[in-house]
């Protein structure tokens, strides 16, 4: 190629114009601190501030012993740290008749999440590709439904499922759980794959059809391995909605399987005895630690799947 | 001391992307009425250059003036220009109206004098019956008037076009060029026009801008642009199909390259002609002369037709001499087919002639 | 030659089956589920369901029940209020972010975390900063303002706007989110347009920006709507409703009677009347995203 430096000569001399005049030149000189600046960060600043505060306040809250958290400001960082209450919050605190702490309810969650995950984007991706690829007479119709049911409230159909699993022998056990899980994802996972799989190339599955691939070849094959990134949105979505129930989990189970959420609150709400502020903050931080984790982590894949499910929806 | 009869002139214009040269040194000046093409291949700092002008990208170094002011610091909207966008960025919840309408309230201007000029645009334009319309309502080359009515309320010198027939099917394209020729001639405004289409340019411009990795490699009209290309980054970028390249070497008037030893005697040097030099030798299609044509010119080879173009009104063949392939354009009505010998023939005032290292025209 | 047309049952039967539990879903689940709830709602059922019909009485019941009445109205407060200032506050958030600033991507990461947070961990904190004895207010007190009185735990009167202040904390940053997202589709020449018109930013926003993004407001609105008619959790974990029925909401009677009051009857007569609601809403949207495309 052209060496640059004779070609910036020969395009200068093409029009060779004197040297610049007076005035301005370069960047429009821009202050550091202009009123526009001070206002966009100093608003964002205040509101970062304010979503942080309760973070902030449950953390130094459940490293406080209680003297020091009834004599003292919630704001106030802890003068002598202590562990004792996330000990406790983990292994101590008392439900009813249970006094094993949060770790029975984190290992009921965790029992519950993954398989509800695991099935739910099963269901719905193969669902989802069956959809976008395999129309079929009255998909849509289904679909429809599917989607509308997103919208109503589940408190319509809670005792209507009640009845079906305990006609299944399921109700107050995880599986029934499960399932309800996969249920009530299901408007929202399968939008999200068909939207994607109708997005792929429709030639690739043409191509594959042609090649004589079938049903299920295109989709381990071919579908699959392209998709990848969706799952991980869906497996986060799945995994922070179904570590937050609260409602399924209390109707669906009996006391000794309930989800972490549903055990915690009845740790912190519970009316016996006296409050202890620190192990409520302590076990409240550890339930949202999953999410929180999952969401620092993922990042934009977050905000991709919300977005996803929110603006297509 | 500023000449008025420039219109926009750029001097020593650099722009940065961070570490990135996105013009480099760029030095312009565009007279008062002129039809200038900014023309490149995407990525070539044409757009870049053509925000720079209108101040919605501020520059790195160098300063730009718009009717002798001095507006490297000022507002788009103070610089006295107007502006037409690929995607014709309609407001798409106002009317035409509103949309011819809008920056004029906003800059205070009197109702009726703001009727005055949506009227004349609108008459202009032939976009009349459309006013009460909203743009979703209008088909692409309707919108694009729009657009350009837009700019044309404003009563500025100047106006820009950023691509604004990219986005339109060809036969539209053809169209609204013809009307945005005659409009310039009925307006007689400034107009700085950015384009990848060579089509577009040759026809629209007084003058074209040729540009490649921010500097400019050629300004010059059309014509000279065709003729005189001033090295062969603008000659291979300007026809259709491509000029063909011989690589090879000159001693005195003495080319020998792949298709043989020939005599240039007669090719008008740029200056003085070099004694001994590696050189690239081109020739356009439509320069060389076929069949008992060829028989009349200085220079004369022998090839075999490979490959055969027909367009209608032309046909392109691709032919080989040895083992060099040269591209053909023939009248239309002659049948050549794969396999036929042909003669071919050029003379030497129409090839051009690149130093092989440099590549600037010899 | 039997080269006979394969039964149109068979046909994409891999498909079909792939399709089972969605049918199942949309058949058993939403739609008998549904119906059957909305039928029950005219029954006596107490302990379990029992079909003996008694018309509308059980809905003459609920809305002459104060809880109900008070679970409308907070309902409403917490909705018109939740859905006004999450917009405005997510809607000014996602501009201010969308200025081509620096740290974007922890504001928005510091603003969205919340929305990670279940409803139970929500609320918790809030009862907690809201504690009228060592909370946020106990704070300002000790700062110097000795009257300040701010109880939004124990005194009914406002009770409300408690678990108001967790909800948008929890919200508002999904809002941030979509708004933004629905800013970044802009057209970047629409902006280019209008800064050679020198139309002021803000004048952009208001006259042509927002209009632009009708299409997403109205769909996040639904979207939001239909979420607030459920709330439940929040109510739970912040104030168990109380003080005293203050800060009853509909979900929370359904619940309640179904599960713990044993009166059927009134818990499908309340879930029957919520889904009402989420209809209103959502019907008229549904027809004009998806029946509206005749128009164009």
């Amino acid at each position: 190629m052209a060496n640059p430096a004779t070609l910036n000569t020969a395009a200068a001399s093409i029009d060779a114009v004197g040297g610049m005049l007076d005035g301005p030149q370069g960047p429009k000189p821009r202050k550091r601190f202009t009123r526009n600046n001070i206002i966009i960060y100093g608003t964002l600043i205040v509101v970062a501030l304010y979503y942080l505060l309760p973070l902030y306040v449950m953390v130094v809250t459940s490293l406080k012993g209680m003297p020091e958290i009834r004599m003292g400001n919630i704001f106030a960082p802890p003068v002598e740290i202590t562990f004792e209450p996330w000990v406790k919050a983990w292994s101590e605190a008392c439900t009813g008749l249970n006094c094993d702490g949060l770790s029975r309810g984190f290992w009921n969650s965790v029992q519950i999440t993954v398989p509800s995950v695991v099935l739910s984007i099963a269901i719905a991706s193969v669902n989802g590709y069956a959809l976008a690829n395999w129309r079929f007479k009255g998909a849509d119709l289904f679909f429809a439904i599917l989607i509308f049911g997103a919208f109503i409230p589940y408190q319509v159909m809670l005792y209507p499922l009640v009845i079906i699993l305990r006609e299944l022998g399921l109700y107050g056990s995880l599986t029934g759980l499960v399932i309800v899980h996969s249920i009530f994802g299901m408007p929202i996972l399968t939008l999200l794959f068909r939207n994607y799989f109708t997005s792929l190339p429709e030639e690739l599955f043409k191509a594959a059809r042609v090649d004589g691939a079938g049903f299920w070849q295109i989709y381990f094959q071919i579908m699959l391995p392209m998709s990848l990134p969706i799952f991980v949105v869906a497996m986060i979505l799945q995994v922070t909605g179904i570590w937050n129930d609260f409602l399924f989990g209390v109707i669906y189970t009996k006391p000794d399987l309930y989800p972490m959420t549903v055990q915690l609150n009845n740790i912190v709400n519970s009316v016996q005895g006296v409050k202890e502020y620190n192990v409520n903050m302590a076990a409240t931080l550890l339930t949202g630690l999953v999410p929180l984790i999952i969401y620092f982590v993922s990042g934009k894949l977050f905000v991709r799947g919300i977005a996803a499910g929110a603006v297509k929806g | 001391m500023n000449d008025l009869t420039h219109s926009v002139e750029i001097k020593n214009l650099d722009l940065y992307f961070g570490a990135v040269r996105v013009l480099q040194d760029l030095n312009l000046t565009i007279g008062k009425g002129e039809f200038l093409v900014l023309l490149g291949s995407s990525g070539c700092g044409k757009s870049t250059l053509l925000n720079c002008i209108a101040g919605l990208l501020d520059v790195t170094a160098g300063q730009i003036h718009i009717n002798g002011k001095n507006v490297t610091w000022a507002e788009p909207s103070e610089r006295g220009i107007g502006m037409v966008f690929q995607s014709y960025a309609l407001y798409p919840q106002m009317t035409v109206e509103g949309n011819l309408s809008f920056g004029l309230k906003n800059a205070g201007l009197p109702k009726d004098e703001i009727a005055k000029r949506v009227a004349r645009a609108a008459e202009v334009l032939q976009i009349e019956p459309l006013l009460k319309r909203k743009p979703a309502a209008l088909s692409g080359g309707q919108r694009q008037r729009v657009a350009i009515g837009r700019a044309l309320v404003r009563d500025v010198e100047v106006f820009l076009f950023d691509e604004p027939l990219s986005n339109l099917d060809a036969k539209l394209r053809a169209d609204l060029r013809v009307e945005i020729k005659q409009l310039h001639q009925q307006l007689g405004n400034t107009m700085i026009y950015v384009t990848h289409d060579q089509i577009e340019a040759m026809t629209l411009a007084d003058r074209i801008a040729i540009m490649k990795g921010g500097l400019i490699q050629q300004l010059a009209s059309p014509d000279e642009i065709y003729n005189r290309p001033r090295n062969r980054y603008v000659a291979e970028f300007i026809g259709s199909p491509t000029m063909n390249m011989i690589e090879g070497a000159l001693a005195g008037t003495m080319f020998s390259g792949a298709l043989g030893e020939m005599s240039v005697e007669g090719y008008p040097f740029d200056g003085d002609a070099p004694d001994a030099t590696p050189a690239v030798l081109g020739i356009r299609p439509e320069h060389i002369a076929s069949g008992s044509a060829a028989e009349t010119m200085p220079i004369r080879l022998d090839s075999t037709v490979d490959l055969v173009e027909p367009l209608g009104s032309d046909t392109l063949a691709r032919v080989t001499v040895g083992d060099s392939r040269l591209w053909v354009r023939m009248d239309g009505q002659i049948s050549v087919h794969h396999g036929d010998p042909l003669p071919l023939g050029f003379e030497p005032a129409r090839i051009h002639l690149f130093d092989k290292a440099t590549e600037e025209r010899l | 030659m039997a080269a006979s047309r394969p039964s149109t049952l068979l046909r994409n039967l891999n498909a079909k089956i792939a399709a089972i539990p969605m049918i199942l879903t949309a058949l058993v689940v939403f739609t008998g589920g549904t119906i059957w709830t909305v039928a029950y709602s005219f029954t006596k059922s107490g302990l379990l369901p029992r079909w003996n019909f008694v018309g509308l009485d059980q809905y003459e019941r609920l809305w002459g029940s104060r809880r109900w009445m008070v679970s409308i109205e907070n309902l409403f407060i917490y909705g018109a209020c939740m859905l006004v200032f999450s917009f405005v506050i997510g809607f000014i958030l996602a501009a201010l972010m969308d200025q081509k600033i620096r740290f974007e991507n922890t504001f928005r990461t510091i603003i969205l975390y919340p929305f990670a947070l279940s409803f139970i961990v929500t609320g918790l904190v809030w009862q907690w900063l809201l504690n009228p004895d060592l909370g946020i207010a106990s704070v300002i007190r000790a700062m110097g303002w000795e009257s300040f009185d701010f109880d939004p735990l124990y005194n009914a009167q406002i009770a409300i706007y408690g678990v108001l202040i967790a909800g948008l904390w929890q919200g508002t940053g999904l809002i941030m989110v979509l708004m933004l997202a629905g800013l970044r589709g802009i057209d970047q020449d629409i902006w280019k347009a209008s800064r050679v018109d020198g139309i002021p930013a803000w004048k952009t926003y208001i006259f042509i920006i927002i209009p632009m993004m009708r299409p997403i407001f109205i769909t996040t609105l639904v979207i939001v709507a239909s979420g607030i008619v459920k709330v439940y959790d929040l109510i739970v974990a912040q104030t168990g409703g109380g003080p005293g029925i203050a800060t009853e909401m509909p979900a929370k009677y359904v619940y309640d009677y179904m599960f713990g009051g044993q009166n059927l009857g009134q818990g499908f007569a309340a879930s029957t009347m919520m889904l009402l609601a989420v209809l209103i809403v959502v019907i008229p949207w549904a027809m004009l995203e998806f029946g509206g495309k005749k128009r164009g």
